[in-house]
């Protein structure tokens, strides 16, 4: 019985061996990228500037304009575990006029199966605060950056929506929704920095030599809806300052929905 | 015709020295380096050095961007139009500064110097990196109004440029961050601390009067809790009661938007008053009397008035004629002339 018991021992365990073994043969190697593609939407149409759409409260904007900023990635897992993507080199700004723009690739990310993606819409509050000569790319105030800087109150626009309505009443019938403020240098004041976060049931597999893209719908007429309707006629039309622009901020949150996912 | 001659040989080596004189000056000159000392009564900077060494090179550069009007829409105003080396880098005369198209700020230009010291800049402390700084009055629209990106391509298409950035920072490559860099450099080497008070406080030599010494001793009492250590300002936001209502121009908040920061400006240096008048964010004192007087009787309040203007249940700081004569005296000894001619550092 003894004799039993230990050849019985002895099988599990090489048995185990081989299953670890096993295991450690399907586990991926390796970095790939991922890119997400930011598709920018008018409820159930596609989103087209230079024409009229009808917002929430049954006015109508025509947008001349649409950048936002999107940054500070993490990967989740279906078992719940993160990757977060570094800093350095992955902030993006999408622009409605340049297509290039929309697809947000992110490289060297460790081959895994990935079913969440979060992200800021905006830029953090440190990188906000950054040495000068770290500001480069997108977030370059004389380059990609220059229309989305605050210059007098320094920090980043996130989110930038220029239009003309009929109900507004400045000059030329123009509007400036102008989200920004990551929560004020020195005295504690307005954070506009919102987290996105996506998840669904298929997975972006990143593997070596492949380039998952996780297809993003993006309703933008969704930042004036809710929770917070917004109207221009008894909102305003403009806003540049961050406290003014929290209600659009607490929308946007929920502009963003997977589409699909293409692994081929 | 011997003292002709004596005369003659001696004209001639008159004028033979100060041929010499002159090529050791010019000599002196293209050989001087640039190098930041802090003063030892300054406190520490908060400037990150480390990212932005000064150098002669970078110092050159900056020097010839904050001068160069080409940064404006028009080519008419540079960084320089507003702040002047002899007015202590402010815009003497003027209670609010005077920009492109004679157009009208809201706000006293004011004096770029010692920024190394502070990491809040502008009256309201909107901009908190020294680096960043220029942006806004080149895009300000009352100032130099043109967008940065559009002065930083003007800059690259100007080839005498080139050189300079080339020996300032290793590359022929112009871009914004360096542009801000070397202006940063400029302004950092824009340091005053050489007035009678430094001289004394260093005990370099200098001494103070009795006067000036009953007024420094009065103003470390009545005003020294915000006009803080050897840079005079606590680099803070404060409502000093110089109006009742701020809704023209509401200072600190239009930054935080914060009901408690309505009115509230940033502690300005006491440092070369004489040559920065007028007085106050909005310009609105010409003399340090008035100055002296609206503290003793003229602060008006409000919910946001600093709680050092309401001691006691008393509005304001209390100070007799005499002793606000003596603040005055002390305050003249922060005069640093030495500073406002130091032709390094005006436009060449």
């Amino acid at each position: 019985m003894k004799k039993i018991n230990s050849i019985l021992i002895a099988s599990l365990f090489i048995g185990s061996l081989f299953i670890s073994s096993c295991k450690k043969e399907d586990e991926l190697k390796g970095n790939g990228p991922l890119t997400l593609h930011f598709d920018n939407r008018a409820g159930s149409a596609d989103f087209a500037m230079n024409t009229n759409l009808t917002i929430a409260s049954g006015e109508t904007i025509n947008v001349t304009k649409l950048k936002y900023y999107v940054s500070n990635f993490v990967l989740v897992k279906a078992d719940g575990s993160e990757y977060k993507v570094p800093q350095n080199g992955n902030y993006f700004l999408i622009d409605e006029e340049t297509d290039s723009t929309q697809d947000v690739t992110l490289q060297n990310i460790p081959a895994g199966n990935y079913t969440g993606f979060k992200y800021i819409l905006g830029v953090d509050s440190l990188r906000s605060t950054l040495d000068v000569s770290q500001r480069t790319g997108a977030l370059d105030p004389a380059g990609a950056g220059s229309d989305m800087y605050w210059s007098w109150n320094s920090g980043y626009i996130f989110f930038r929506i220029d239009a003309t309505s009929p109900q507004s009443t400045e000059a030329g019938n123009q509007c400036f929704f102008h989200v920004g403020g990551y929560g004020g240098y020195s005295t504690p004041s307005t954070n506009n920095i919102r987290t996105i976060s996506l998840s669904g049931s298929e997975a972006a597999e990143v593997r070596i030599g492949r380039n998952p893209e996780v297809h993003i719908y993006v309703d933008i007429l969704q930042a004036f809806t809710s929770p917070n309707a917004y109207s221009i006629a008894t909102d305003g039309a403009s806003f540049h300052m961050p406290a003014s622009a929290v209600k659009m901020a607490d929308n946007y949150i929920d502009m963003f929905n997977i589409n699909h996912i293409h692994n081929d | 015709m011997a003292y002709f001659l004596n005369m003659k040989k001696a004209v001639f080596v008159f004028g033979f020295a100060l041929l010499l004189i002159a090529s050791c000056n010019k000599e002196k000159d293209s050989k001087e380096e640039f190098v930041f000392t802090a003063p030892a009564n300054l406190p520490a900077t908060k400037y990150n050095f480390s990212n932005n060494p000064v150098t002669t090179a970078g110092f050159i550069l900056g020097r010839k961007l904050f001068y160069d009007a080409t940064l404006s829409r028009d080519s008419s105003t540079s960084c320089g139009s507003c702040h002047t080396s002899f007015s202590s880098f402010t815009h003497h005369g003027h209670a609010v500064s005077h920009g492109i198209d004679n157009k009208l700020g809201i706000r006293n230009a004011p004096p770029v110097m010692n920024m190394a010291w502070s990491d809040e800049f502008m009256w309201d402390g909107g901009i908190n990196q020294l680096d960043l700084l220029p942006i806004a009055p080149i895009e300000n629209p009352v100032e130099m109004d043109l967008e940065f990106a559009d002065a930083v391509n003007r800059i690259k298409n100007t080839a005498a440029y080139k050189p300079y950035f080339k020996a300032a920072f290793g590359s022929e490559e112009i871009t914004g961050p360096k542009l801000l860099q070397a202006m940063s450099q400029f302004m950092n080497m824009l340091i005053s601390a050489n007035s009678k008070y430094d001289k004394w406080k260093r005990n370099e030599g200098a001494t103070l009067t009795a006067h000036e010494t009953d007024g420094y001793n009065l103003f470390q009492q009545k005003c020294s809790s915000c006009h803080s250590t050897d840079l005079f300002t606590d680099n803070k936001f404060h409502n000093n009661g110089i109006k009742d209502n701020f809704n023209s121009d509401s200072g600190r908040a239009h930054i935080t938007q914060l009901p408690q920061d309505v009115g509230k400006f940033k502690t300005p240096t006491l440092r070369n008053l004489e040559y920065t008048k007028p007085f106050m964010h909005d310009g609105s004192f010409q003399t340090l009397e008035e100055v002296l007087a609206h503290y003793n009787n003229g602060v008006k309040t409000s919910a946001t008035l600093d709680v050092a203007l309401k001691q006691n249940s008393t509005v304001g700081i209390p100070l007799t004629p005499t002793e606000q004569q003596k603040i005055i005296l002390f305050l003249k000894t922060l005069n640093d002339e030495d500073f406002i001619r130091d032709t390094r550092f005006a436009e060449q």
